[in-house]
């Protein structure tokens, strides 16, 4: 093939896709270039002498403290304590919040009922009950469970019940006027309609999963990420420290390319989702 | 649209209903303190195709969205095939303004919408396919609105309100938003399809020639009240350029516009 036919279809790749304002596209492995070069950096200083170990141990040092606790099998069930803590508050809380948004999205009586209850609650920052949530569960998995699934609910409830008032009231109307029963009304239009606010509440609640956890492991729990971090800080073990810190962060971005999937599992038909 | 595309949805649907007579009487509607419709009378005989017109805030929608079974009336009475409108709703379909096409369901599901009370009835996919050829979209079945452009979506609302064969067709302003040159292919399409499957059709529209070119009766309104109801005595298919076209349209539009001018 010429240049000349070439050209053009350079031309059209380099053009910003619809929807970006800002011309080129990353792809994933660019992504990581600050990451790595931070690390890289961190490494040099570390090495050379100007961070002090005590401070912040050198990148190296971490990768050493999370192979040692790999090893002794540590960090695997610590981490898999920690999530599935994460997952039983995220499911626990965010079925709750669903099934208030839609019950208070759907009918004027459950709202008069519920609504301005829950919208005092919400103003309530939900880790300033940590002192009660003790006294009531101890450190037991019920207070982690009780904080994660408090502070996830917010924001699914209130992401949900905006999706489904914001459902377009003329399809509404088209799907009656067309003898659409209220099951099928449900399942067709009003739930596909607010899925995407749904999503946007869901990652909100991902990130508050993460944030209650952390406090609630590090207050009050005898396993998990939080702990282990706690218990590297009594023996200034700054490295397992700096590890946790990480393995929340990778955590986190796992869930988020999770719910990216998700996203672009249950809306394809939307067209900031659709894949090109 | 082709021979075949008609045949296939001929003998894809249901046997043919007839159009059925849609009536009100001394129907009211206020809203608030305004009286949009005050006790008019309004018939369109099984089959016909009637157009109402009007200048903007007429009355004319909300006539037509009463007669849909959209809104309720405050006094008066519609009905379809002489009954009341609520055991004959399944019989009229309406197609709006806009398209109104579920944007997560493919374009054949979205006629498949259509089907009502028979949305599970064997076939039914046959049936939306059937429906969607006869408006010429057969191959952008599996694709989503979003993809097509805004004479195709309106010509898929046409195949979603012609899919159950309805006895009565509401339309409400539907080519309004359309550029000029698809308005007129849909108007022809809507004609093919009417004389075709031979539904009552009653079409709200601002638009006088849009009026004259499809329907068999035009009705004026004006304040709540009907203020002209004239026949169209022109053959089909007709032409926009007929002196007698024209002629009608210039009366209609004078009289919409409060000129003094001879009625037709």
């Amino acid at each position: 093939m010429t240049d000349a036919t070439a050209a053009p279809l350079e031309r059209l790749r380099a053009r910003p896709s619809p929807g970006r304002p800002f011309g080129w596209r990353l792809s994933g492995a660019y992504g990581w270039i600050a990451p790595a070069l931070l690390v890289a950096l961190w490494q040099a200083g570390s090495s050379l002498g100007f961070i002090a170990d005590t401070v912040l141990p050198s990148p190296a040092s971490v990768v050493a403290a999370a192979w040692r606790l790999t090893r002794s099998g540590e960090l695997a069930s610590n981490i898999g304590v920690s999530f599935l803590r994460a997952m039983a508050g995220l499911a626990v809380g965010g079925a709750i919040g669903l099934v208030f948004g839609f019950a208070n999205g759907l009918s004027k009586v459950s709202e008069g009922l519920s609504d301005s209850t829950l919208q005092m609650v919400r103003n309530i920052p939900h880790l300033a009950l940590i002192p009660l949530v003790i006294v009531w569960f101890g450190i037991d998995e019920g207070a982690k469970l009780f904080l994660v699934s408090l502070g996830v609910f917010f924001p699914v409830y209130v992401n949900t019940l905006h999706g489904v008032r914001s459902v377009d009231p003329q399809l509404i109307e088209m799907a009656k006027s067309y003898g659409m029963p209220r099951a099928a009304l449900f399942r067709r239009v009003i739930l596909p309609g607010a899925l995407p606010s749904i999503f946007v509440g869901l990652r909100y609640a991902l990130g508050v999963m993460w944030l209650t956890l952390i406090v609630a492991e590090t207050i009050a729990a005898q396993s998990g990420v939080g702990y282990m971090a706690m218990q590297a800080r009594e023996f200034m073990m700054t490295d397992v420290v700096v590890l946790s810190i990480l393995i929340y962060a990778l955590l986190g971005k796992l869930a988020d390319v999770a719910t990216r999937l998700l996203e672009g599992f249950c809306l394809p038909w939307h067209p900031a989702y659709r894949r090109a | 649209m082709n021979a075949t595309a008609l045949a296939a949805s001929r003998s894809g649907g249901s046997p043919s209903a007839a159009g059925a007579e849609v009536e009100a009487r001394a129907i009211r509607r206020t809203f608030g303190d305004t009286t949009v419709l005050r006790g008019l009378d309004f018939r369109a005989p099984a089959g016909a195709f009637v157009a109402v017109v009007g200048r903007s805030g007429c009355g004319k929608s909300t006539l037509l969205r009463l007669i849909a079974g959209l809104d309720a009336p405050d006094g008066g009475s519609v009905t379809i095939a002489g009954r009341p409108l609520a055991d004959a709703s399944d019989q009229a379909r309406v197609m709006f303004q806009e398209p109104r096409l579920l944007p997560w369901a493919s374009v054949l599901a979205n006629v498949e919408v259509g089907l009502g009370a028979e949305r599970d009835a064997p076939g039914r996919r046959e049936r939306a396919l059937a429906a969607l050829a006869s408006v010429g979209l057969a191959d952008r079945a599996a694709d989503w609105p979003a993809t097509l452009s805004g004479g195709q979506r309106q010509r898929v609302a046409l195949a979603r309100a012609l899919v159950s064969r309805p006895r009565v067709l509401a339309l409400d302003e539907p080519l309004g938003a359309l550029d000029a040159l698809t308005r007129i292919e849909m108007q022809r399409l809507l004609e093919s399809a009417w004389l075709r499957d031979g539904f009552t059709a009653v079409l709200v529209t601002h638009d006088v020639a849009e009026a004259v070119a499809l329907a068999d009766r035009i009705v004026l309104i004006e304040r709540g009240a009907i203020a002209l109801d004239v026949g169209v005595p022109l053959a089909r298919p007709r032409h926009r350029g007929a002196a007698e076209f024209g002629r009608l349209e210039e009366a209609i539009l004078a009289r919409l516009l409060g000129d003094p001018a001879p009625e037709p």
